[in-house]
């Protein structure tokens, strides 16, 4: 059946249709300006993890210093650099062009379509981010360094310019932020459109997978949110470079509408990254529990609840500058609110896991340890939403644990989730299942070693940013110093794992997890255009244990007299 | 069943679906750059507020020995932006009545308008006694007046390129997207300017 199908491959492509640029199996085709939506999604993700590896090195740099007590390994302008270049990549070019590759990868899949709605579009908003890459690179080189003033770029701070030049580490920042915001815009356009409009016949809101929820969530609040970023770059650039004063509190500015600028994106960032993370673990947990997904709609629907919240809860980010007591209040209950939708998913996550045939695989192992960290940063989250709390770690490592535990310890490891279980659909071959499990053990370990350290830090008051540190708080930075370095070398049985099973892995076959879904009902990588008929939904996806088939039709163009293996799998499940 | 027979049924199927698509991208065009407008006046929102939360605090709002804007000359440019929102209307009507002089007219009409707006704008900017550097008030003036020039302009040079389009041959057989998504920058742009002008002018 399947030989017949890769004979018949090369005929399928319509006449009208451009070729793409070489064969489908060449690898030239992830260097070229292609605009296949899987390539381009390959293409994100490894781009982004090659950025995160750079990030991780200046983390790793940055925890060689802290190990002891003294500014001994780097000087502290350099370790002001290392900081803002640690946040910066992470974020702009690590966990949103990482998203835009799942997203890019599995969306049009997920919901029975050929491509995005606009291919070409969605190349360039992928080759935006090398550009921008490279400008944030290119600022390590300039007189004066990189960017010092942190990745939230506060005035007057980032307004100082020291070496008086027009072309600063700050201003290439801002550069880079700008583009990244085009770029990012650019791609929730297209995203947004696809999954409003492409969805398969039969594919109504309510039968549309978690995942594709919480990326339509994560990019509504790209469109809404990031202009007003936009705004105040623009307006940072300005004053920086042509001498404008709306910033400059010397002149008659306003440094804090900077940070209202500045925090009503860069909030509801933090769900752009998360929410995506959220549908990785939604349809994890079913596949390998045998279970459908606990409480379906109320999980997709606290997605969107959770992006209207996330845009009016931003001065939580400022508890501390000035704000007047109301708006503390105001944002303590929203922040606070949050949760309830947030909270949802993960006893959704939980009773969806209670009870199931539980396989632990790689990709499993990841949902869960992402879900138990997670789990921990939300409750320090509820403690941070709290005012007199929040005023008194304020700036301390506390803060920084918290973030991380969610930055670090659920997406990426949700990431890494997302990535074991597509892996054998991407490139239609398996991965070694013990390489997984090392990596999974070391990247668990190191996570937990390197942040838990930071909320007892943060506690007993050490300030974030500061590359020397009064010696009494040596121990947990030492401990949180070793997690670190591990966190660096669990990557490499990572890359192991990747490099050597895309080229020798075992043949995957079309769906290695009989997991219910349409990317699982296409040959393994996708074929040019994914479905040879585009597919007739009839059911709600996560249809485990149950024998209704997913779709009326078969996607891979063949009569369905026999059950095939992607159809009602839920029988042979049991 | 035999390869070829899968292969002959397959090559009608993936024609006649692939025809369907095509047409539908005119649709998915113009659904993602209303998308695109609507994030894209969240600039201008956030620049209002800015513009606000400046003109409600800042002690000494207007530059030293400024009385104040005139709003007469910027009046009769509102006037002549908003006719051209109901002008390029005219225009896109006689595109749909298949009346491509009647377009190009009207269309050409709204160029002019567009052109006199940005031009009694430089006369403006020229008669100001303060510049972008003259404290948070010529700061925020020039910017929210200079950005939104920015987007009459590129909605001039964007009519610019659909006038010279009207005349290839067979342009609208795929539909007029390049027209009607125009035409609805160019509200937008309107919209925004009717915003800005009470925010700046009226606004005492």
């Amino acid at each position: 059946m399947s030989s017949a199908s890769v004979e018949v491959r090369p005929s399928e492509t319509p006449p009208s249709f451009q070729p793409e640029p070489g064969a489908p199996d060449n690898w030239r085709r992830f260097f070229s300006f292609s605009t296949d939506h899987k390539v381009i999604g390959i293409q994100y993700i490894v781009t982004a993890f090659i950025f995160f590896l750079l990030g991780g090195l200046l983390a790793m740099v940055m925890r060689g210093e802290l190990i002891t007590p003294d500014a001994d390994l780097v000087d502290r302008t350099v370790y002001n650099g290392l900081f803002t270049m640690h946040g910066t990549i992470m974020l702009f070019m690590w966990t949103f062009p990482m998203l835009n590759g799942l997203a890019n990868y599995l969306v049009p899949l997920q919901i029975g379509a050929r491509d995005m709605a606009f291919p070409r579009l969605n190349a360039a908003a992928f080759w935006l981010v090398p550009v921008f890459g490279v400008i944030l690179v290119v600022s390590f080189f300039v007189p004066g360094g990189p960017s010092q003033s942190g990745w939230w770029a506060y005035p007057p701070v980032s307004l100082q310019n020291p070496t008086g030049n027009l072309v600063n580490g700050q201003a290439l920042w801002l550069l880079a932020v700008a583009l990244s915001g085009i770029s990012s815009i650019m791609g929730a356009v297209n995203i947004v459109t696809t999954i409003f409009r492409m969805r398969a016949p039969g594919m109504g809101w309510f039968k549309m997978p978690a995942f594709c929820w919480t990326v339509f969530s994560a990019q509504m609040i790209q469109l809404i949110g990031l202009p007003a970023l936009t705004a105040g770059a623009v307006m940072l650039l300005l004053d920086l470079t042509v001498g404008t004063s709306f910033f400059d509190p010397t002149r008659g500015g306003d440094p804090i509408l900077y940070q209202h600028f500045f925090w009503f994106y860069s909030h509801p960032a933090v769900y752009v990254i998360v929410l995506p993370i959220f549908g990785v673990f939604s349809e994890v947990f079913p596949v390998y529990a045998r279970k459908p997904l606990f409480g379906y709609k109320v999980v997709v629907v606290s997605s969107l609840l959770i992006t209207g919240l996330s845009l009016v809860v931003w001065v939580h980010h400022m508890f501390a500058s000035g704000t007047p007591s109301w708006m503390r209040m105001l944002f303590m209950f929203t922040t606070m609110a949050i949760s309830i939708p947030t909270g949802i998913k993960v006893f959704a996550w939980v009773a969806t896991v209670w009870g199931g045939k539980l396989r632990l695989t790689s990709a499993m192992l990841f949902a869960l340890g992402g879900l138990m960290t997670f789990l921990f940063a939300g409750i320090t989250g509820i403690m941070l939403s709290s005012a007199p709390f929040d005023i008194h770690v304020n700036n301390t490592y506390f803060v920084v644990g918290h973030f991380h535990y969610v930055i670090n310890g659920a997406v990426v490891m949700g990431f890494y989730a997302a990535i074991y279980h597509w892996f054998p659909k991407m490139t239609g071959r398996m991965y070694y299942e013990g390489l997984g499990k090392l990596h999974f053990a070391l990247t668990f370990i190191g996570i937990n070693l390197i942040f838990l350290p930071m909320h007892p830090l943060g506690l007993m008051g050490m300030p974030r940013r500061v590359a020397s540190y009064d010696p009494e708080f040596a121990f947990w930075n030492v401990i949180a110093s070793l997690g670190g370095f591990l966190l660096g070398v669990s990557t490499l049985p990572f890359i192991l794992n990747m490099l050597s099973s895309w080229n020798f892995g075992k043949d995957a076959g079309d769906n290695p997890w009989r997991a219910i879904g349409l990317e699982w009902m296409v040959p393994s990588p996708p074929p040019h255009e994914n479905f040879e008929e585009i597919p007739v939904i009839v059911s709600p996806p996560y249809g485990y244990g149950s024998d209704e088939p997913l779709t009326s039709n078969n996607p891979n163009g063949e009569s369905i007299d026999e059950p095939l293996p992607g159809i009602a799998i839920g029988g042979a499940a049991v | 069943m035999s390869a070829t027979n899968v292969d002959s049924a397959l090559n009608t199927k993936s024609a006649a679906s692939s025809h369907v698509e095509h047409e539908e991208e005119e649709d998915h065009r113009m659904f993602g750059f209303v998308v695109f407008l609507l994030s894209e006046s969240v600039i201008f929102f956030s620049f209002f507020v800015g513009y606000i939360v400046f003109k409600t605090s800042s002690e000494n709002w207007l530059p030293a020995g400024f009385e104040g804007l005139e709003v007469r000359e910027p009046l009769i440019n509102t006037i002549v932006l908003v006719s051209s929102s109901f002008v390029i209307y005219f225009a896109e009507r006689f595109l749909h009545k298949e009346n491509l002089w009647g377009f190009r007219i009207f269309w050409l009409l709204t160029m002019a308008m567009g052109s006199y707006f940005l031009y009694g704008q430089a006369v403006e900017w020229q008669g100001l006694p303060f510049g972008f550097t003259s404290g948070v008030f010529g700061g925020v003036f020039y910017l929210l007046t200079g950005f939104h020039g920015l987007h009459v302009l590129t909605g001039v040079l964007l009519q610019g390129v659909m006038l010279g389009r009207s005349f290839l041959p067979n342009n609208y057989e795929g539909g007029e997207y390049g027209v009607a998504a125009t035409s609805l920058f160019w509200h937008f742009v309107d919209v925004i300017w009717i915003m800005l002008f009470v925010l700046i002018y009226v606004w005492k």
